[in-house]
């Protein structure tokens, strides 16, 4: 068995109409940053487990992101998932 | 007509709807906690407002997973009737009974006022003390009731008439104006296919005597109680 740790990211749909990134988006550009062109507010999900190898890992996290970390109707996802190596 | 209430963790619209049941309509009723694995024989569950386990992770995300909603869902399915109110019309959206979702308010708000709705569908067992078109005044008290369907699913809903209630004006206009939270077609309640399980982001309960304000919302609940008469004489 491994130890890994799973970084989930998940964002509104670009379709899915996201206030908070607007008003974050207006509030960077009243301090001057008005470079920015797009801001989309998400969440981001850190899963601690043990798994197999990597490949089963990945494919359990994926399974955790289609029933219940995400909304597929209004929310996309991606994660990386690392091995954590024990001292 | 025995109607079921279900309190979940975080529910705190269970004793508004409770007390129009029982002590307005004269309802049998029977409160369901969201461990119980049966309905009671219920003949209509309703899933109350509030914030069911908190809302985590997403509104109704939790909720879908209590013991209670698998027999919610094979209620639903059985065609029992299924009436979500508020985070209950989340909660249905998350278990997948009702399409689409809620998402944050278009306003960023929590909104926490009356709107008036276009009763679009009176052939339900929810709305068929209201007339065709009628105009009804309901509160509404949420941060994240604003409609989300994809295009295709949008249109779907709309070609079978699945949209029962609209955020209009006081003359019954849908117009943007009227909308209190960016609903997609300024949709406040939809119903699933077979007629049988109804979402709707107001607040019918809170409007069921003249003391609040309104008595609209007695309408929707004499409907439900009145269909049960119809099911016991057919």
């Amino acid at each position: 068995m491994i130890r890994v740790v799973a970084r989930v990211i998940v964002t509104p749909k670009p379709v899915v109409n996201d206030p908070q990134g607007i008003t974050v988006k207006q509030g960077l550009a009243t301090l001057g940053f008005r470079e920015v062109e797009d801001v989309r507010v998400g969440k981001y999900i850190e899963v601690s487990m043990e798994a197999e190898s990597m490949h089963e890992a990945r494919e359990r996290v994926e399974a955790m992101c289609r029933q219940l970390l995400a909304n597929h109707i209004i929310e996309d996802f991606h994660f990386e998932v690392d091995q954590v190596v024990r001292r | 007509m025995k109607f079921g209430v279900v309190v979940f963790p975080g529910t705190w619209s269970d004793r508004d709807c409770g007390w129009v049941i029982d002590q307005v309509v004269g309802a049998k009723l029977q409160y369901l906690w969201h461990k119980d694995a049966d309905l009671k024989g219920c003949d209509c569950v309703i899933l109350p407002g509030g914030f069911a386990y908190g809302d985590y992770l997403r509104t109704g995300a939790i909720a879908r997973f209590a013991p209670v909603m698998q027999e919610v869902g094979e209620f639903a399915d059985r065609g029992g009737l299924v009436w979500g109110i508020c985070n209950g019309f989340q909660i249905l959206c998350e278990a997948g009974l009702l399409p689409g979702a809620l998402i944050r308010n278009a306003s960023l708000e929590y909104r926490c006022e009356w709107t008036h709705l276009s009763v679009e569908r009176t052939d339900l067992a929810f709305t068929s003390q209201c007339a065709e078109r009628e105009v009804i005044r309901v509160p509404i008290g949420h941060g994240e009731g604003s409609y989300f369907a994809e295009p295709a699913v949008l249109s779907r809903l709309e070609q079978n008439g699945q949209v029962v209630f609209r955020y209009c004006d006081a003359g019954g206009r849908v117009v943007p104006g009227a909308n209190p939270n960016g609903s997609l077609h300024n949709i406040a309640g939809i119903i699933n296919k077979r007629g049988n399980v109804l979402g709707m982001m107001p607040h019918p309960e809170r409007c069921s005597e003249p003391e609040l304000g309104g008595a609209d919302g007695l309408k929707l609940f004499r409907s439900v109680a009145g269909h049960g008469l119809k099911v016991l004489m057919s």
